[in-house]
């Protein structure tokens, strides 16, 4: 079976600046991939190149089996972060503009819950403007769908309904490519890929990722004082509740600033989070 | 240590005859991370302008200290675009006194990682650079209070630990911190929040607490027998069966995280039990 979206070490360059270094990546039929990393990581622009909006410095991007171009862009579906909707239009404007782009009939049954057709795309919520968003990009039924952060601000009822929608595409046997900075949305991925100043930096299913992230909890009644000797010992901190979460540090060197600042804590370790392998990943490089 | 606590009691807003917020207490307690959560049009907002003075409210008390004790971080980050990030801190450090050569300025824009880019104008930072500068802003005059409307919105994990870092430092310090995001993720990381739902508070309390406190029987299936109720986890479906009512046979039945227990309370408002 042919790939929906394969990259093999594409490389995007501007000028002296690597935006995207000898990256790997394929999509597969029914699966949901996971494209995660810091900003100027160098998502946007790989999925730029996946559009065939940007053109490859070196190496390989196809789609379908071929470069991309006006015809895989028939077969694709994308959300882009800032929706491509046009706020002045209805809703049923906007699905009849798009899918005449596509040239399909416009399907007027798929409107999201609660929105009138004659609604303005501007005046509708921001999760009501993700759903449709979403019908306007699947509208031609697309084999590979690209979301780029696509349910960001939506209250967490709405984003599960946007990821069982998501869902739904691999189901059908499409392929989905999206981009998330949230560990709950990296658990709803098949499979992730970790980018880190235009290279691959991990790959696998979160469990792969976060693999071997550890941290050091530290469970004081003088939380502050905990807090406040780590913080000028610089290693990375923040609060969980009340309890201090240090990451990228050994136990025994929180151990230590603690004692030497007298200060008594129950130390713990802990699985980590994404957000903290990603901030291991990022000093790594 | 018996700082006063800042919050709302019983607050009602309307606005242009439009009830906004309806019957909210709050609690910010100094030394803590309060998280206000919820989507667009949930009242988010509203709420913390409402804390802060930029509202009135309608009903209701709220408690806040004096303005110059106040840092105030503004959905659109409050930072001027045509600055540069030194000029920024200096001028928002003028309203409050601050000296912009003192350590303060200094110290917050390195935990910031702000530092090595102190003369880029802000137009031209990162997103989420942007974000820890209007955060940096808040915090320069070193507030009893700290109100962060979505500081972490469009910005990276590793921005977001570098800003966690800084508003926990705050709340080490003695500050209350009440910040709004649309992240369960991160709310959970917070003393206590405040689940905001079309203006209303849907939950309230600890993550531990809200999570225990889950009405009726969660369980997770393949195949679910009343959508409406399902939301998808993964490869599976997590739903939801209200108090009373006769479950499936062979029910796995599962605990929920604070995501479920959120859900789990947006959906029993919507759908109607039987």
């Amino acid at each position: 079976m042919t790939e929906l979206a394969n990259a093999t070490s594409a490389t995007k360059r501007y000028g002296q600046f690597v935006a995207v270094d000898g990256v790997d990546l394929h999509v597969e039929p029914g699966e949901i991939v996971g494209l995660i990393g810091a900003n100027g990581a160098g998502k946007t622009t790989l999925i730029r190149m996946l559009l065939g909006l940007t053109a490859t410095s070196a190496g390989d991007v196809a789609v379908f089996g071929e470069a991309p171009s006006r015809q895989t862009r028939r077969r694709l579906g994308y959300v882009p972060q800032g929706l491509g909707l046009w706020p002045d239009l209805t809703a049923l404007e906007n699905i009849a503009f798009t899918a005449a782009a596509f040239g399909v009939a416009p399907r007027l049954d798929a409107l999201p819950a609660g929105v009138d057709p004659d609604d303005l795309v501007g005046a509708l919520s921001l999760g009501q403007q993700r759903q449709l968003a979403f019908v306007c990009a699947l509208a031609h039924e697309p084999d590979l769908v690209v979301l780029d952060e696509p349910t960001s601000g939506v209250d967490p009822l709405a984003r599960a309904h946007l990821w069982e929608r998501i869902h739904r595409v691999a189901d059908d046997g499409g392929g989905v490519l999206v981009t998330t900075h949230y560990m709950q949305e990296a658990q709803q991925c098949d499979r992730l890929v970790v980018m880190s100043a235009g290279r691959v930096a991990a790959r696998g299913r979160l469990n792969d990722v976060l693999d071997g992230v550890e941290a050091i909890e530290v469970d004081s009644a003088d939380w502050r004082a905990a807090f406040a000797v780590l913080a000028e010992s610089s290693i990375p901190i923040m609060l969980t509740g009340r309890r201090v979460r240090a990451v990228g540090v050994e136990r025994a060197t929180v151990e230590q600033v603690l004692s030497a600042a007298d200060v008594a804590a129950a130390i713990d370790v802990v699985p980590g989070t994404l957000e903290e392998a990603m901030l291991l990943i990022e000093r790594a490089g | 240590m018996n700082q006063p606590s800042f919050g709302v009691d019983g607050v009602s807003v309307d606005i242009g005859g439009t009830r906004a917020l309806e019957g909210i207490t709050l609690d910010a307690e100094p030394g803590t991370i309060t998280a206000v959560v919820g989507g667009d049009g949930a009242g988010k907002t509203t709420l913390l302008r409402c804390v802060v003075g930029e509202v009135r409210a309608t009903v209701g008390a709220v408690q806040r200290p004096q303005k110059r004790h106040v840092g105030y971080m503004p959905s659109t980050s409050g930072v001027w675009r045509d600055l540069s990030v030194s000029e920024n801190v200096a001028f928002a450090g003028s309203a409050y006194g601050v000296d912009p050569a003192g350590s303060r300025p200094r110290e917050l824009l390195r935990a910031a990682g702000l530092d090595s880019v102190a003369g880029r104008l802000a137009r031209d930072l990162s997103g989420g650079m942007r974000q820890k500068l209007g955060v940096v802003m808040a915090l320069l005059h070193d507030p009893e209070l700290v109100v962060l409307d979505e500081p972490s919105t469009g910005v990276d994990p590793v921005s977001r630990v570098e800003l966690w870092r800084l508003v926990s430092e705050a709340a080490a310090g003695g500050a209350a911190v009440l910040l709004a995001t649309t992240y369960l993720d991160e709310a959970e990381r917070a003393s206590s929040l405040l689940v905001l739902d079309g203006g209303t508070a849907l939950v309230s309390g600890t993550a531990e607490s809200i999570t225990a406190q889950v009405p009726g029987t969660l369980a997770a299936t393949a195949k679910p027998v009343y959508r409406d109720r399902a939301w998808r986890r993964g490869t599976e479906f997590h739903e939801w069966w209200p108090p009373h009512e006769r479950v499936a046979d062979d029910l796995r039945t599962i605990d929920a995280d604070l995501e479920d227990a959120v859900i789990v309370e947006m959906i029993a408002r919507r759908v109607p039990t039987p």
